[in-house]
């Protein structure tokens, strides 16, 4: 804590908001409970109605009985600072699969968390990762064994409830030789007058052979059309490839929040590793988005590839940043980025900022990018054949971002569509 | 069906006059031509008619079954029977074509209060509308338009055309680009179509078209109106003499 308050609030970002009173925040907001629940019952209703609302299956018997096997998704549930329930842990356990909220690992199993957190992004990463690192109360834990192929998706759905709270949770998933997890979160908070602040961190590890897969569906409060409130969204994701051949997949659709700074990151460590980040970042209103990701080749042989859709409307600004490097022992490293943005309307704005840094001749990096606007052509031919302007708009969003759309699970892809035509909705007159 | 009267057209935020008390009807059942040079506004009348936003209606009205549709979104304007077969049709990455053409199609329905078709009934009218024209189902896979070719667009205009049933269809230049064989197949499209409760409006440079749809009506227009109006013998005149009499009368 003391680390955090030496260092200097960072403003190389492309955003501005007013400086923000960090002794104004809560720093933990439990929601009322005797304890903590044993089991799903024990939950407070009005906790379940909210879920339920969302969208987000928390009753376990009813996912059994209603969906096809394959189709299950185990829920780390986060509300405020505190995970609330994790479904499913009893079946994951036969599977040797540890998932749980970070408060119970440290309970359970303190030598694998303590192993682990902090050894992809330390505690002097940054200026939101000290503070994390400092505050932290809750979060999910993943282990994956040696060998195992996680049976079911999981998934924590964070939401912000309570108002001037501060959401700074922790994730640290770790995949064993040869395993492979496909991890998903979900992110809402109510609207709200003042803006909340979410400085998450992620920490990700796979051993050799193995392979996350972390997506996201981002749908923070964006505030009013006059920027007033909206969650701040100031977090550190990164993953290490640290064994050979393994595999680390970042997707994120970002359609909310304020202000977005995030730079989900790989280091690929390990001989042949893969990185890959797909990203829809889509901005409205008054948003401003400030994304990118890090692509660090250190090992031989590794590979990145960066696919990201930029979409901005009304007067928002969308920024994508975004570093690779080859580290001069990572012979023959490839990567491959593309960049499209897309404009709608004419006060927006989209800036790409790549930085490429190579230290051994024997790299191959490449790098796409274009900026478009939705034509009128466009719009009228497709209103010709009896779309609504905000139908034609939708349709010709989706299809631009139809690349990294097919990198989500099947179910998360449907949501995370609608999600980007409801951010869009007004955007054109 | 379609009735244009006095109508007096610029282009947006400019002076540029283009279509001038132009006047034009189109009966239900009728198969017109529009006739005439490049520059003659012959264009610009489709767009205003399908509710193009480039362009400023400075008099005049344009009335579909005795409605004014001048003041109608180009949406709604579709969804109340009117389909504009483009000359240069657009391309939309990564929207697949069966993906639009449903889109579409279910957009005019619940503009018009009617239920969504089924899938199965969606898939079983596209089908039969591709096997009329010759479209192979992998195109119907691909992106709209993108990398389709001259032909291939336009064939893919009229089977949109067939799938959205129109009472009202404006034809752009729909012949240009097109060989021997192409031409065959869209003009068999427009003519499958041809009964008394459907109109077209062809709009077309050369008379080679109109030799497989034989038109009812021929209309001759210059420098933004009709300068004469005939029957099909009047698109052989044409071809044979060229435009120059009507350039220098109008």
């Amino acid at each position: 804590m003391s680390r955090w308050r030496s260092l200097p609030e960072p403003t190389w970002a492309r955003v501005s908001y007013p400086q923000i009173d960090f002794q104004d925040i809560y720093y933990y907001a439990a929601p009322k409970m005797n304890g903590a629940p044993k089991s799903l019952d024990e939950v407070d209703p009005a906790i379940l109605d909210a879920y339920k609302k969302l969208g987000i299956p928390l009753r376990e018997q009813e996912i059994l009985a209603g969906v096809e096997p394959q189709n299950r998704v185990a829920v780390d549930a986060v509300f405020d600072s505190v995970s609330v329930v994790t479904t499913f842990r009893a079946e994951l356990a036969k599977a040797g699969v540890i998932f749980c909220s970070i408060s119970d690992a440290l309970q359970e199993h303190p030598e694998l968390v303590r192993k682990y957190i902090g050894s992809v992004v330390p505690v002097t990463d940054n200026y939101y990762a000290t503070l994390n690192s400092a505050v932290f109360t809750d979060g999910s834990f993943v282990y994956i064994p040696k060998g195992v192929r996680c049976p079911m998706e999981l998934s924590t759905y964070f939401r912000i409830n309570e108002k001037n709270t501060g959401q700074f949770e922790r994730t640290l998933i770790i995949a064993e030789e040869g395993s492979y997890v496909s991890y998903l979160e979900g992110c809402t908070a109510p609207q709200r007058d003042e803006n909340q602040l979410h400085a998450a961190v992620v920490e990700l590890v796979t051993m050799d052979d193995a392979e996350i897969k972390y997506s996201t569906v981002q749908n923070w409060y964006p505030g009013d059309a006059n920027g007033r409130g909206g969650i701040y969204n100031f977090v550190t994701k990164r993953g290490d490839c640290r064994g050979k051949n393994s595999k680390i997949s970042w997707t994120q659709v970002e359609t909310g929040s304020a202000i977005t700074w995030k730079y989900p990151s790989v280091i690929l460590r390990g001989e042949g590793s893969r990185g890959e980040f797909y990203s829809i970042a889509v901005s409205n209103g008054m948003q401003q988005v400030d994304s990118g990701t890090k692509m660090i080749h250190l090992g031989k042989n590794t590979t990145s590839r960066i696919i990201s859709k930029g979409i901005s409307a009304g007067r928002s600004q969308n920024t994508y940043r975004g570093l690779v490097s080859a580290h001069r022992k990572a012979t023959n490293a490839r990567n491959f980025t593309n960049c499209d943005s897309l404009l709608i309307g004419n006060q927006c704005g989209a800036h790409t900022v790549p930085y490429i840094e190579s230290k051994t001749s024997t790299a191959t990096f490449e790098h796409e990018a274009t900026t478009s606007k939705i034509s009128e052509d466009q719009l009228f031919y497709c209103m010709q054949r009896g779309l609504t302007a905000e139908e034609s708009t939708a349709l010709i969003v989706n299809g631009f971002v139809k690349d990294v759309l097919q990198q989500l699970p099947m179910e998360f892809a449907v949501e995370a569509q609608k999600l980007i035509s409801i951010s869009l909705e007004g955007s054109v007159g | 069906m379609l009735e244009i009267n006095n109508l007096h057209v610029k282009i947006a935020g400019e002076d540029k006059v283009i279509l001038r008390s132009l006047t034009l009807k189109v009966a239900k059942g009728e198969v017109a031509a529009i006739m005439g040079p490049n520059g003659s506004g012959k264009s610009t009348l489709s767009y205003v008619i399908a509710g193009k936003p480039d362009y400023e209606v400075m008099d005049g009205e344009v009335l579909l079954d005795g409605v004014n549709i001048l003041e109608m979104a180009p949406d709604e304007r579709a969804a109340a029977g009117l389909f504009l077969a483009f000359q240069y049709p657009m391309e939309i990455p990564g929207v697949a074509t069966m993906t639009f053409l449903k889109a579409a199609m279910n957009a005019q329905r619940k503009q018009r209060g009617q239920a969504e078709l089924t899938t199965p009934e969606f898939i079983k009218r596209v089908n039969a509308a591709a096997d009329l024209l010759g479209i192979p189902k992998d195109m119907l896979r691909r992106p709209l338009n993108v990398g389709f070719s001259g032909g291939e667009k336009k064939r893919m205009e009229i089977l949109q055309m067939t799938l959205l049933e129109p009472k009202m269809s404006v034809m752009d230049e729909t012949d240009s680009g097109l060989d021997i064989d192409a031409l065959k197949i869209v003009a068999e499209g427009v003519n499958a179509r041809r009964d008394p409760e459907h109109a077209f409006l062809v709009i077309t440079h050369y008379q080679r078209l109109l030799d497989y749809i034989k038109p009812d009506t021929v209309h001759v227009m210059s420098r933004g109106r009709i300068v004469k109006t005939g029957g099909p013998e009047l698109a052989l005149e044409l071809e044979a003499n060229g435009y120059r009499d009507y350039q220098s009368a109008a």
